[in-house]
């Protein structure tokens, strides 16, 4: 289990400095790790399994300037896994896997990694509904991976406004997420 | 959207994150609120003209750093709150500590005084209007920090949203001590915090509403 954490904690360091190989390679073994733990979380919800891994690496990738790098990452994903996990259980009026105390913070890692099942909510659906200055920016930059400096040329939009939009634009999918569900 | 195509849109030009956020929206919020409290503190009820006689007393720095002392903790502990997973608890002792040492005073002066003159200590001639003075100067502190915590990720909102109530509690009340006339360790150690506490349960109850992410 050190192992798993030492090999993300490298990962996400290396992500924070701007390493977007090493920030995948770190989302896609989170999300992995994730998976497992939902899975035994959400024993009578495995529908919704997928969707709630989904909106927990895009919190994770919302929030994550808020990780303090003298923190254990183990602490920091465990909270925002655990938040998240209340959060939808709560939407859903169902308090079934909190029955049992959420308080491990190594829970998620001690779970086998599982792969990526089908989900029921379609992010792509939710994106077309941001509005245009945040949805060209993430079309354009996330989606077809042009620079910011490209992207600004074919939107008529200032760099920084490009920046701007793919920021709020990924908090406002979060957003609609909540909303959705 | 599969969670494959997801993360590639996440990781693609993803670059460093803007790690000041944090520290950049507590300074706006501490530096424009506190502004506009002590407008408000010097417009609506005036800095004390002996305030230069009271300077004198020991008892008034004592005030001041009572306050200053709850409001650097409560900014030590609000901060730590915005952050998934950052631990609190020991943090929140420090908040007991002013507190504690100012119960301290208050027991010795207590003490050492007749029956019939405790009641000024504990009532001073303004007990009726110093915590809701408190309260109403948190305001523009309050609202400012309740948007710097959004800026942040609090997994337990109802406490991050009472700590940004108890830091503008502490911040409005060292502007409040210009103006009050009060010195008395009872007076100080049950209307000054009972003022902090109105905004911290406003903060309570408002986290959760205002503080989701």
């Amino acid at each position: 289990m050190r192992e798993a954490e030492d090999r993300l904690s490298g990962q996400f360091a290396r992500a924070l400095a701007g390493d977007a190989a090493a920030y995948r390679e770190f989302l896609a073994g989170l999300g992995a790790l994730l998976r497992g733990f939902l899975r035994r979380r959400m024993e009578r919800l495995p529908d919704d399994i997928e969707d709630l891994v989904q909106e927990t690496l895009l919190a994770v990738h919302n929030q994550r300037h808020t990780y303090d790098p003298g923190q254990p990452l183990t602490a920091w994903v465990h909270a925002i896994a655990r938040y998240k996990l209340v959060d939808f259980l709560r939407r859903r009026g169902t308090r079934q896997a909190l029955d049992q105390p959420l308080d491990d913070e190594e829970e998620w890692l001690h779970a086998p990694e599982s792969e990526a099942m089908g989900t029921k909510r379609d992010l792509a659906a939710l994106l077309a509904r941001l509005p245009e200055r945040q949805r060209l920016p993430i079309v354009h930059m996330k989606l077809e991976g042009l620079s910011a400096a490209e992207t600004a040329r074919r939107t008529g939009m200032s760099e920084s406004a490009v920046k701007v939009g793919v920021h709020r634009g990924l908090k406002a999918l979060a957003a609609l997420i909540r909303e959705d569900a | 959207m599969k969670t494959d195509a997801l993360i590639s849109m996440l990781a693609t030009g993803a670059g460093a994150p803007d790690r000041g956020v944090a520290r950049r929206r507590f300074a706006l919020a501490l530096g424009f609120g506190a502004t506009a409290t002590l407008l408000l503190m010097v417009a609506l009820m005036g800095v004390r003209p002996d305030l230069p006689r009271m300077a004198q007393a020991p008892m008034f720095w004592a005030k001041l750093a009572y306050c200053a002392t709850l409001a650097t903790a409560a900014l030590a502990v609000a901060a730590r709150l915005g952050r998934p997973g950052a631990r609190a608890a020991g943090l929140a002792g420090a908040l007991a500590l002013p507190l504690l040492a100012m119960w301290l005073l208050a027991a010795v002066s207590l003490y050492g005084t007749a029956g019939a003159e405790r009641e000024a200590l504990v009532f001073g001639t303004t007990w009726r209007a110093c915590a809701f003075s408190i309260a109403f100067l948190s305001l523009p502190l309050f609202a400012g920090l309740l948007w710097a915590m959004q800026g942040l990720a609090p997994t337990r909102p109802a406490l991050a949203g009472a700590a940004a109530g108890v830091l503008s509690g502490a911040a409005a009340a060292l502007f409040y001590s210009l103006h009050c006339p009060e010195l008395g360790a009872p007076f100080l150690g049950i209307w000054y915090p009972l003022g902090m506490l109105i905004p911290a349960a406003a903060g309570a109850i408002a986290g959760p509403r205002l503080l989701r992410w």
